[in-house]
């Protein structure tokens, strides 16, 4: 096995440059999809690949410790468990208040929308829990991956 | 839906999975597997299904590339067989 060391990429003007013009508009681009998966293409799957994407770029161009400067790695381990914890909850909401598992109309008796409108709504908290889940699940297997499991340093 | 750009894609997709497979140097066949991965997208979305080229342009050419390069770091570069 080769020295890591050897293939890092060291310090770019211009990719550093550009990384750090395209990072926020990659996120923004990435919660839009999120925010308007029930109306066009995207949804929370592929908006929270896109958010990681920005993270995982970070990594590629200041080092996986700059990345993780913006997310820890116990940030990481509590959105890893906020995604699928904001899914399930939002489903088992949804019993409580006599519906079946993830049928939001139910939660209409909780904050008066009107059952049509909390259908639509619904969905957008499902796409928010998928969306980050996925999105702390693409940095962290990231770091992982490139770090060979130590998550200090690598590519 | 158009038969003849649906009929070019579609050889340039055999074309790169044929490559990707055959290809000795792991980092090319990463990089061309990514282009596959493309192709695809631009299949599905020629084909209409807008959702399924979203998924397949940011997973398959955007993230999953860059773990294939991220995991060649961590082995050799070259295959033996």
């Amino acid at each position: 096995m080769r020295d890591i060391h050897e293939h890092t990429a060291g310090e770019d003007l211009i990719i550093k440059t550009s990384v750090r013009l395209m990072v926020p508009f990659i996120q923004v681009f990435g919660l839009y999809v999120i925010v308007h998966g029930h109306y066009s293409p995207g949804g929370g799957f592929q908006g929270g690949v896109i958010l990681g994407a920005s993270f995982i770029l970070l990594a590629l161009a200041f080092g996986m410790k700059t990345s993780q400067e913006y997310m820890t790695v116990g940030v990481n381990a509590v959105l890893n468990n906020l995604g699928p914890a904001i899914f399930i909850g939002v489903g088992v909401l949804c019993t409580l208040f006599g519906g079946l598992f993830l049928d939001y109309s139910a939660l209409d008796k909780l904050i008066p929308l009107g059952p049509v409108e909390w259908r639509s709504f619904g969905i957008f908290l499902i796409e928010i829990g998928v969306g980050v889940a996925v999105m702390s699940i693409m940095v962290l297997l990231y770091w992982n991956l490139s770090s060979g499991g130590s998550m200090d340093e690598g590519l | 839906m158009i038969w003849q750009l649906d009929l070019m894609i579609l050889t340039l997709v055999v074309i790169c999975a044929l490559v990707a497979i055959n290809i000795k140097d792991l980092l090319g066949a990463s990089v061309v597997f990514g282009i596959y991965s493309f192709l695809m997208c631009l299949l599905w979305a020629e084909m209409g299904a807008v959702d399924v080229a979203f998924t397949e342009a940011t997973v398959g050419a955007g993230v999953s590339t860059i773990f294939f390069i991220a995991a060649i770091l961590r082995t050799t570069r070259r295959s033996r067989d």
